[in-house]
């Protein structure tokens, strides 16, 4: 009798650990609540899709994925503590975070524990900072705001500009890059305003806009409060174009800025608008999914967890300083790996090229403008 | 000049929405000698109850306004003091004052679970518009809301000075043993109280939320806000809180305007220390001694 107890216990013990063999973890750190949760929620959602799809394929070299979802609350402090539980809970790769502000903080985490981080970030410094395990879903600042410089001289023929931006890590270094870049091409910023993240009411930034009397303005905020200044702009009825990076014209601030978000015009490196096939068949699968339409965001959440599939089968096994050095200077054809919605490469510093987009809003729908090529 | 006129309006505006808020402090305060820590989630909570009547109950916009009302009414008014305040006051203020501060937290948490922590649109409940007078663009949204927030506060005042039930709530405010000596009903009027906070934290969570956003978190912010207000205008007088909310909308707004916009969060807090320092009981308020 005991033997047989024994037996079946020795039976239990190794079917567990096939179980726990058969599976990869992966950690999600992300902006599930507070300021930053518009945009966590949708890299979480986005990354949870092509997890489903990617597991009902096989998963990745047989092993199913197995997420384990960390909330940060949009706090810097927790977002380093959570990749730091993440690592300690064996998380193969670490998807997230998206605010930048927490991605400085808690991307030392990982580079000190050798653990490759596919992060939603665009502030420049991320991937500036000789960190050899960080690599991007979208562009950093640096590569995205010069894409407006031609907008604002050219198109908009404007000669005074301002920029209102939220003062943290991403407000920075789009602020940073922006001031640049006017500066190159002769073009006055007359009105410098930054509010702090989680702004409520944007009254006074826009009535100080309003008053530097501009041809432009350049709003480079979080999505909440990009959504805010939208309805206050209207409010006021100001006038000047409304030019964004990314943010501005993102699915999650059409919704809550209404109507006040026709009109505005950004850059943006991914939309489930693109008149592309890849792109438009995720919109479809998202949406039925979760019952609202994917952003910008959930798209990068998306090809984060197809570019950890696809590298990982590439170097046919779970060697994470492998993963890293394969993702420096690698390019992910679309044709052949379809996952990745569009072709994409990463630098030496993880920095990602590829595509991307000017949009407006028309009758509450980003309609892309033009397509810009791959710098 | 059309600058500070603009500013001072949509000071103003939002000052007189914090307003709403604080004379809830004032109210309760007066009611029930204890500080409601839960303000902020009160003015916070009835959008949701708005939302959820359009979206899970199929309700046109103003039949889900008065049902948002309704339901603020009574959970905020009558379940608040029935289930939390009665028991707990016997126990003295300090209980209570814990009490509504985990009250705050668990409505916050509640929301964001059963809501999700995601900012919602919120329709606004007044029209979009602007005109422009003489260069000043006035916003209709503004007005409205400076309009709507001072009928309800002149309102109350006339309740509470020409209704014999307000000035039963008076005498039950000023001294509810001598209140009740002279055939006042006590318990009915501190529950009508109650109830008034209830609808004031609703009216004040409908005009407010277009601005901020439908947010589990909005509580945090408004609350802080209302509180100062409170203690500013003065703690234990309506006209107090009025005045309070007012100041600091205006203050928020310039400061944000003329001086610094990175640092004008500070400014309500230095106006609390310079009040709690040169004059504790608030500009308008009067001083309530402690008896040994």
């Amino acid at each position: 009798m005991i033997k047989k107890l024994l037996g079946a216990t020795a039976l239990s013990v190794a079917m567990a650990s096939t179980a726990i063999a058969d599976t990869v973890k992966i950690g999600f750190v992300g902006e599930l609540s507070g300021g930053g949760a518009p945009a966590g929620t949708q890299y979480r959602d986005g990354a949870l899709l092509a997890v489903d799809e990617i597991n009902a394929a096989g998963g990745i070299l047989g092993k199913q994925i197995e997420v384990s979802l960390y909330d940060t609350q949009t706090d810097p402090q927790t977002s380093r503590a959570l990749v730091q539980k993440a690592i300690d809970e064996d998380a193969y790769v670490v998807w997230g975070t998206v605010y930048s502000s927490s991605t400085i903080v808690n991307m030392l985490v990982a580079q000190q524990n050798g653990v490759p981080q596919i992060v939603g970030a665009e502030a420049p410094n991320i991937t500036q900072k000789g960190n050899p395990y960080v690599f991007r879903t979208a562009y950093g600042a640096h590569r995205g705001v010069p894409a407006l410089t031609g907008y604002f001289r050219d198109t908009l023929k404007a000669k005074n500009v301002a920029v209102a931006w939220v003062n943290n890590e991403f407000g920075k270094g789009g602020h940073d890059v922006f001031i640049k870049e006017m500066a190159k091409v002769g073009i006055n910023v007359t009105a410098d305003i930054p509010s702090e993240a989680g702004a409520a009411d944007f009254a006074a930034d826009v009535s100080r806009i309003k008053e530097a009397n501009v041809d432009a303005v350049f709003v480079y905020l979080h999505e909440e409060e990009s959504a805010r200044f939208l309805r206050e702009a209207k409010k006021q009825n100001l006038q000047p174009k409304l030019v964004g990076e990314v943010t501005l014209t993102g699915q999650k601030v059409i919704d809550l800025a209404g109507d006040a978000a026709n009109g505005a015009v950004a850059h943006v490196g991914l939309t489930a608008e693109a008149n592309i096939e890849s792109i438009k068949e995720f919109g479809a699968k998202f949406e039925k999914k979760y019952g609202h339409k994917t952003d910008h965001n959930g798209i990068k959440g998306y090809v984060a967890a197809y570019a950890t599939k696809y590298v990982t089968e590439m170097n046919g096994s779970f060697d994470q300083e492998k993963f890293a050095q394969t993702m420096h200077g690698l390019t992910l054809d679309v044709a052949k790996y379809p996952g990745m919605l569009l072709t994409t490469s990463w630098d030496q510093d993880g920095e990602l090229s590829r595509e991307s987009f000017m949009v407006e809003v028309v009758d509450g729908k980003q309609v892309v403008t033009t397509t810009v090529a791959a710098n | 000049m059309e600058q500070f006129f603009q500013v001072l309006l949509s000071g103003l505006a939002t000052g007189s929405i914090y307003a709403l808020a604080a004379i809830g402090f004032t109210l309760i305060w007066q009611a029930a000698q204890t500080v409601n820590f839960a303000q902020g989630e009160f003015v916070m909570l009835p959008a949701f109850f708005l939302l959820a009547g359009m979206h899970f109950l199929g309700m046109p916009f103003w039949m889900a306004l008065i049902f948002g009302l309704l339901l603020a009414v009574f959970v905020l008014g009558f379940l608040f003091k029935r289930v939390l305040v009665d028991p707990l006051l016997k126990h003295g203020g300090l209980s209570l004052i814990i009490a509504t501060m985990a009250l705050a937290i668990l409505m916050k948490e509640s929301v964001k679970e059963f809501y999700s922590a995601e900012a919602q649109p919120f329709p606004e409940i007044v029209p979009n518009g602007s005109w422009d007078i003489s260069g000043v663009i006035v916003s209709l949204t503004d007005i409205s809301h400076l309009f709507i927030s001072a009928v309800i506060v002149i309102g109350l005042q006339l309740f509470l000075n020409r209704t014999r039930t307000g000035r039963c709530m008076q005498a039950t405010a000023q001294n509810p043993g001598v209140a009740e000596i002279l055939g006042v009903n006590v318990k009915r009027m501190v529950l009508y109280t109650f109830l008034i906070n209830g609808v004031l934290a609703a009216l004040a969570s409908f005009l407010i939320t277009p601005v901020y956003l439908a947010k589990f978190s909005n509580g945090e912010y408004l609350g802080l806000i209302a509180f100062i207000a409170a203690i500013v205008g003065g703690f234990n007088q309506i006209r107090g809180a009025l005045a309070g909310g007012l100041l600091i909308g205006v203050l928020d707004n310039m400061t944000a305007t003329y001086i610094t916009a990175e640092y004008r969060q500070a400014v309500p807090l230095l106006l609390l220390i310079a009040v709690i320092l040169f004059r504790p009981q608030g500009l308008l308020g009067t001083s309530e001694g402690r008896e040994a």
